[in-house]
């Protein structure tokens, strides 16, 4: 049980990171990169997010999705979820914390179309882990989406201020910067436990 | 409605992936055989049809400030029944794009042409915009793969072409650079691409300049 549980967040952060590896959230990856400070906000949404929103997936596929023969309706049963959880919590921080809000508000709204919370719910239903798992599998998940971004957002902070032949200024030397960031990370490809 | 002007904005000037760089996390992940990019973007192209037409159809219906989430229960709707097709006939299709079928709902361009064109324009309009904005995003998927394979499996047509779909060989083993089909690939691949489509932009506009200097 430890080795399953350490071999997930493992995979979750390092080996199969959601942005690097499994390609899930590239839209906020390259939109909301250019500054480490919203990197790390959007890293913290969106891990709190993931968490709610695995728990919440968990319970409604287990309870309601199952013993009603629906499974086939998951893909909107999920994003119905993730898109009432996202306004739920955006309603809390508003009127509960403020200042969190303030820090957060803006990306919250973006975090529905994340592909990363509906990825990391489907691969919670495929994997069939249980409750204690899933909710795991997000935190981690959440975390590793992080570290991406936060890495790519110092590293990117360098780039836009490189000469670069001008057919390759803006989006294209970004890509080609991740596909390095990608590249390091493959490092991490041969670590698993089990 | 001007259909050439669409037609052009979808496959370059305003094209969904090497312009507005909407939905990429399917551009990069299942770009690696032609197979896998042609289901996809047809995929998409269908999906987006649908919902600009159902939500073109509603614009006047649904009150504005629970738009999103009706959009996104439309497209849901329309995601679900395409993963439960291909699931029936093509499950080869299915298995190779895997989770990135139900992940349609979450693409970016499928909720950005709802929002920027359908729920302001008429439903055929809508329908030739999203037929547009799909084959720009199926053009290009449909490159991207086309490199990456060869480069990264050394083949031309993998799941379609060559003996047991295995794709022509061009490159024989073992001269590909297998990281090209892997994630390192797509990034700097589609880089290439993107730089590719803004230098071309910038030819043609010289082109017209002096065409028109010319005059």
């Amino acid at each position: 049980m430890a080795g399953e549980i350490l071999g997930i967040i493992i995979a979750a952060i390092l080996s199969q990171n959601y942005i690097l590896v499994k390609f899930y959230g590239i839209c906020p990856f390259m939109g909301v990169s250019k500054k480490i400070d919203t990197a790390l906000g959007m890293g913290m949404a969106v891990t709190f997010v993931m968490a709610l929103a695995s728990f919440a997936c968990w319970l409604v596929y287990n309870f309601l999705l199952i013993p009603l023969n629906l499974v086939y309706m998951q893909t909107v049963a999920f994003i119905l979820v993730i898109a009432s959880i996202v306004q739920v919590v955006e309603m809390f921080l508003k009127k509960m914390v403020p200042a969190l809000y303030k820090a957060l508000g803006v990306f919250l709204p973006l975090i529905t179309t994340n592909c990363a919370v509906l990825g990391v719910v489907l691969v919670n239903v495929q994997e069939g882990y249980d409750l204690l798992l899933s909710v795991l599998n997000g935190v981690a998940g959440g975390i590793g989406f992080t570290i991406a971004i936060v890495l790519f957002a110092s590293v990117r902070e360098r780039v836009n201020k490189s000469d670069c032949p001008e057919s390759f200024k803006g989006y294209p030397i970004t890509l080609i910067a991740a596909g390095l960031l990608a590249l390091a990370f493959m490092g991490f490809s041969g670590l698993s436990i089990t | 409605m001007n259909f050439k002007k669409q037609f052009n904005e979808g496959l370059l000037t305003k094209n969904p992936v090497t312009v507005q760089l909407l939905g990429m996390c399917s551009t990069l992940a299942i770009t690696t055989s032609l197979f896998n990019g042609i289901g996809m973007g047809l995929a998409v192209t269908i999906i987006t049809i649908c919902s600009n037409v159902l939500i073109s159809a509603l614009r006047k219906v649904i009150p504005s400030q629970i738009r999103i989430a009706a959009y996104i229960t439309i497209i849901a709707g329309f995601v679900t029944m395409v993963d439960l097709f291909l699931q029936a006939y093509i499950p080869a299709l299915a298995e190779s794009l895997g989770v990135f079928i139900p992940l349609i709902v979450v693409n970016c361009m499928v909720l950005g042409r709802a929002e920027a064109f359908a729920s302001k324009n008429g439903v055929l309009a809508s329908a030739v915009d999203g037929l547009c904005q799909g084959i720009g995003y199926t053009v290009a998927l449909v490159v991207v793969c086309v490199v990456r394979e060869l480069l990264g499996s050394g083949t031309f047509g993998g799941g379609l072409l060559g003996p047991g779909g295995a794709g022509i060989t061009i490159i024989p083993q073992p001269f590909p650079a297998m990281q090209m089909v892997m994630p390192v690939g797509g990034f700097l691949i589609l880089g290439v691409v993107l730089a590719g489509n803004q230098w071309l932009m910038k030819y043609l506009e010289k082109k017209n300049k002096k065409k028109e200097a010319a005059k």
